[in-house]
């Protein structure tokens, strides 16, 4: 790049002391602290450590790139710093105020220094503008990155609690289902039953809809599948669990149930299923005194 | 060229596909099966497919065409061993392959098969 060096760096150096003081001033007069969710030491500690490293890398250049190494040290720092007020509550505009605000402080030692030469000091404005601005737009990528990756751990733990196998007889498998059935649910249902089926070699599963809100055609179309694909296996399904309303809208849907047995209750889905298995449960002889 | 063992045990032709099928191979199995069942009077086959990994939907009608082939020859046909993810792709293909007994394993598949052939003129697609 063809152009003067920039004083910023020099200046940044200098009156290191002056911006903190000023810039915790400014924070603490618009409420960065946002009403004691953190500390005034706190705050005073993170801003010393911000400005120390931007000053630090600074030194070695005017760089607006801030993936670039130089900017190393900085961005660590405002990972940890945007994480950390993420999890407090903050909001991102908040977090990037926290960059932004050094601006105020920066702009006012700059223009006090380089009062005498307009264009240096244009060029020294320009150059801690887009700085900050990179620096701050970046603490919000990484809240929003931060914030992603805790929805998807989520939807992830969703899936995979609202799906247990569980096993009620040797050679009996039940999935109680919970939660609506869409195709991506259907299809983690389907494999981890399957999956069961093979492991324990189990030649029966109970599916309970008890807790499935509604069923329309598509949820019919998805559990009519996994039945299916138990039998292509060797398995035979029962569905248990169909509460009275659900019962009338499949009728009224006119969706055709009549491949797979149906029970109103898990009790009598298993009662059947001990039947199938050649099982019969009993009353214990009564012990005397017992 | 490759050919899928038929082994005859008792009165039950044991087909286990330890290879990929391709197209070709299929339809030498399905010439090779109904003669088989003819040479042998075999009144089941037992169709081993736990070694499959992947299906077409050529595969799944190569089957089901097996499974009738046998019962117009009087020979009952289980489907033992599918995996769950051939299992998923049969039925997103559509294809649930009526009218064939299935089986967990070739164990379940015997007891299931006895059970059958002991039910003298049981309609094949009766569960």
């Amino acid at each position: 790049m063809n152009r003067p060096a920039s004083r910023l760096p020099a200046i940044v150096e200098q009156h290191q002391k002056e911006v903190l003081t000023e810039w915790l001033s400014n924070q603490s007069a618009s409420g960065a602290s946002r009403a004691g969710r953190i500390q005034d030491a706190q705050l005073r500690d993170e801003s010393q450590r911000f400005l120390g490293l931007f000053t630090k890398a600074i030194q070695e250049g005017i760089e607006f790139d801030t993936r670039s190494a130089q900017w190393a040290e900085v961005r660590d720092f405002l990972t940890e710093l945007s994480r950390s007020r993420a999890t407090q509550g903050f909001s991102p505009t908040q977090v990037a105020t926290f960059v932004f605000s050094l601006k105020q402080a920066l702009f006012k030692r700059v223009t006090e220094t380089l009062k005498s030469d307009p264009a240096a000091l244009a060029n020294a404005l320009w150059d801690a503008t887009m700085v900050l601005d990179a620096l701050g737009l970046y603490t919000t990528e990484v809240f929003q990155q931060a914030r992603e990756q805790l929805i998807a751990r989520q939807q992830e733990e969703l899936i995979e609690l609202s799906t247990p196998v569980v096993q009620l007889w040797d050679g009996v498998l039940a999935l109680p289902l919970i939660g609506t059935l869409d195709s991506e649910r259907t299809q983690v249902v389907m494999e981890s039953l399957l999956e069961r089926l093979v492991a324990t070699g189990s030649s029966i599963a109970v599916i309970d809809i008890t807790g499935v809100p509604t069923v329309d055609t598509l949820v019919a179309q998805h559990l009519l599948k996994t039945v299916a694909a138990a039998q292509l296996m060797g398995a035979d399904c029962i569905i248990s669990g169909i509460r009275p309303q659900i019962a009338q809208t499949i009728v009224h849907l006119g969706i055709d149930l009549s491949s797979v047995a149906t029970k109103a209750s898990l009790a009598d889905a298993f009662a059947l299923a001990l039947k199938r298995r050649g099982l019969v449960v009993g009353r214990a002889a009564t012990t005397p005194g017992g | 060229m490759d050919r899928i063992p038929i082994l005859k045990l008792e009165d039950v032709l044991l087909v286990s596909i330890q290879v990929d099928m391709h197209d070709q191979l299929a339809l030498t199995l399905q010439d090779d099966l109904t003669q088989k069942i003819v040479a042998t009077r075999a009144r089941a086959v037992l169709i081993d497919i736990s070694a499959l990994e992947m299906v077409d939907s050529f595969m799944g009608r190569m089957l089901g065409n097996i499974a009738s082939m046998s019962r117009i020859l009087d020979a009952q046909t289980v489907v033992v061993g599918m995996r769950p993810a051939v299992a998923i792709t049969l039925v997103e293909l559509g294809l649930s392959l009526p009218g064939i007994r299935t089986a967990l394993n070739v164990d379940a598949g015997l007891v299931l098969m006895r059970e059958v052939l002991a039910r003298p003129d049981e309609p094949a697609d009766g569960k």
